[in-house]
């Protein structure tokens, strides 16, 4: 800005001046905006009713800031919380965490007994997952299923703090036990990502039912019959776990697209 | 304050018909609780009028995308619900109240509100303003940062109507947003929704016909999950001049409208 307003025009828009046109008053606004000196110029020249008026309302709006309420406290940790979790899946989380750990008392008890770490391990996650998504034991579900960040944004968030609630127990037992990570882990995923897949398709809540009674069923009762490790949590079948839980968690990417028309 | 206007804010209106239904069939259970609706709602605000069991908070759930519609098309905004790739965008330009406010006990009124606008997902930095505006304009300015299980009935529905409209939205559900609201604060509530029904597009489910009358431009009165009438309610109250049951002209319409139509079925 080389050309700074001429004395005669500022004292005429300070004046409100009707001869001066729409366009007179709007170039003098611009340079204003952008030019220190002509406000200073314009503080100087403006009339005394003007100043006056101003001072008025800066001294109004200091007694607003000081009388007026509180800025609200940010309170970011909380805010987190929201956003992840669920308040009622900490009941869930926790009776999980006790299964796991009874487990491991019953495997340091019983070494001869097959280990109900590794049966419980691809199971542990299903229960948090069914309640994470489900009408009953979300209190707030109606009005969250009609969001824009409704299911698959929701559903991962959750599944992602199920996970790293119920892992850290598993792997401790695991290693106290002394199994390889592969044999909790690696079930634990697989029937994580089986869930969302099949939950994409008939809703998640029954798809942890489906996957977790069969497993129960066809793993977890013949092996407590039987008193016989199950050939699935043999150090042999890793292979055949690496492959599934890869598989199953590319085609629950795959199909990730299902949870958003599960309205 | 400056802020950015995204595109979808600025798109032109490309639809007559914020809510538009073709034979909607929409079930609550097994039961088809709504049964072939033809339904077309403009901008205003629009009173759904109808007995127990009538559909209405089905309609309701189908509106708002919760539930989906078993048959039929269902438009919002211009764009059908049963479009997985649209429904995200168009969901954050909705508001909806359910008939049972379900909510989390621990949450303060100022973070449920916040909460629900990021579910919607709002721009970050409106959401502020935005929560602050909604808890003004339902009257719970002094207790926006009490917890939601220390309110009583009627402010935890004037939380459901300030989560419902945090967002702007431009199609508004309320299933009966006025239960447990004493007498002054409906009146504040109807001043409300007509401000609301004056750029966006207002469906007010209840059973009061007085709170139509004052506050809609519009009556819908479905039966047995149908459209049994739609009109102004001059023309309800009208109808209530010539007779029928009920305290009020409007009550009286209403019923003559229902037996009628039960008689000619």
């Amino acid at each position: 800005m080389t050309n700074h307003i001429p004395a005669a025009s500022l004292a005429a828009y300070t004046t409100g001046d009707p001869a001066l046109d729409d366009t007179a008053v709007w170039t003098i606004e611009v340079h204003l905006e952008n030019c220190p000196d002509c406000r200073a110029q314009l503080a100087a020249v403006a009339p005394e009713p003007l100043t006056a008026l101003l001072d008025d309302v800066q001294v109004m709006i200091d007694r607003g800031v000081r009388t007026g309420p509180e800025p609200v406290r940010r309170r970011a940790w909380r805010r987190l919380a929201h956003r992840w979790a669920m308040w009622s899946l900490i009941p869930w989380l926790v009776t999980i965490v006790a299964a796991v750990l009874a487990a491991f008392a019953l495997d340091r008890s019983f070494p001869e007994r097959p280990s109900l770490v590794l049966l419980l391990a691809p199971v542990a996650p299903l229960a948090g997952m069914a309640s994470a998504w489900s009408r009953r034991t979300d209190p707030g579900w109606e009005i969250t299923a009609g969001t824009s960040r409704a299911g698959l944004e929701l559903l991962l968030r959750r599944t992602a703090v199920i996970l790293a609630v119920v892992l850290p127990p598993l792997a401790l037992a695991g290693w106290r036990l002394g199994t390889t990570p592969a044999l909790w882990l690696l079930p634990a995923l697989t029937f994580t990502a089986a869930t969302l897949l099949l939950g994409g398709r008939i809703g998640v809540v029954r798809a942890a039912a489906v996957l977790g009674g069969s497993w129960f069923l066809v793993v977890v009762a013949p092996a407590l019959v039987t008193a016989d490790m199950p050939a699935l949590i043999e150090p042999s079948s890793t292979p055949g776990w690496v492959v599934a839980a890869v598989v199953g968690a590319a085609l629950a990417i795959w199909r990730v697209d299902d949870h958003r028309r599960n309205a | 304050m400056v802020r950015m206007v995204t595109d979808t804010e600025l798109r032109p209106s490309t639809t007559a018909w914020p809510v538009e239904t073709e034979q909607l069939r929409v079930k609550a259970g097994r039961h088809l609780a709504v049964d072939g609706l033809d339904l077309r709602l403009g901008v205003g605000v629009h009173g759904l009028l109808g007995p127990n069991g009538a559909g209405k908070t089905t309609l309701m759930r189908a509106l708002s995308t919760v539930e989906r519609p078993s048959g039929g098309r269902l438009r919002l905004l211009g764009e059908d619900v049963t479009n997985g790739r649209a429904l995200r965008p168009l969901r954050s330009r909705l508001g909806y109240l359910p008939q049972h406010f379900g909510f989390y006990p621990r949450f303060t009124v100022r973070e449920y509100v916040e909460y629900v606008a990021w579910l919607r997902e709002m721009p970050r930095a409106d959401i502020p303003e935005a929560v602050q505006r909604a808890v003004e304009r339902v009257g719970l300015t002094d207790r926006a940062d009490s917890r939601l299980k220390a309110l009583s009935g009627g402010m935890l529905r004037r939380v459901g109507i300030a989560q419902a409209i945090v967002n702007g939205p431009a199609v508004l559900l309320l299933d009966e947003p006025t239960v447990g609201l004493d007498p002054e604060q409906r009146v504040e509530f109807r001043t409300l929704l007509r401000e609301l029904g004056q750029d966006s597009c207002v469906l007010v489910s209840t059973h009061l016909v007085e709170d139509v009358v004052a506050a809609c431009s519009d009556v819908v009165l479905v039966d047995k999950g149908r459209l049994v009438w739609q009109g102004v309610p001059a023309d309800l109250t009208r109808l209530g001049e010539q007779g029928g049951v009920g305290d009020s002209a409007a009550e009286r319409g209403y019923s003559t409208l229902l037996a009628n139509h039960r008689s000619a079925a």
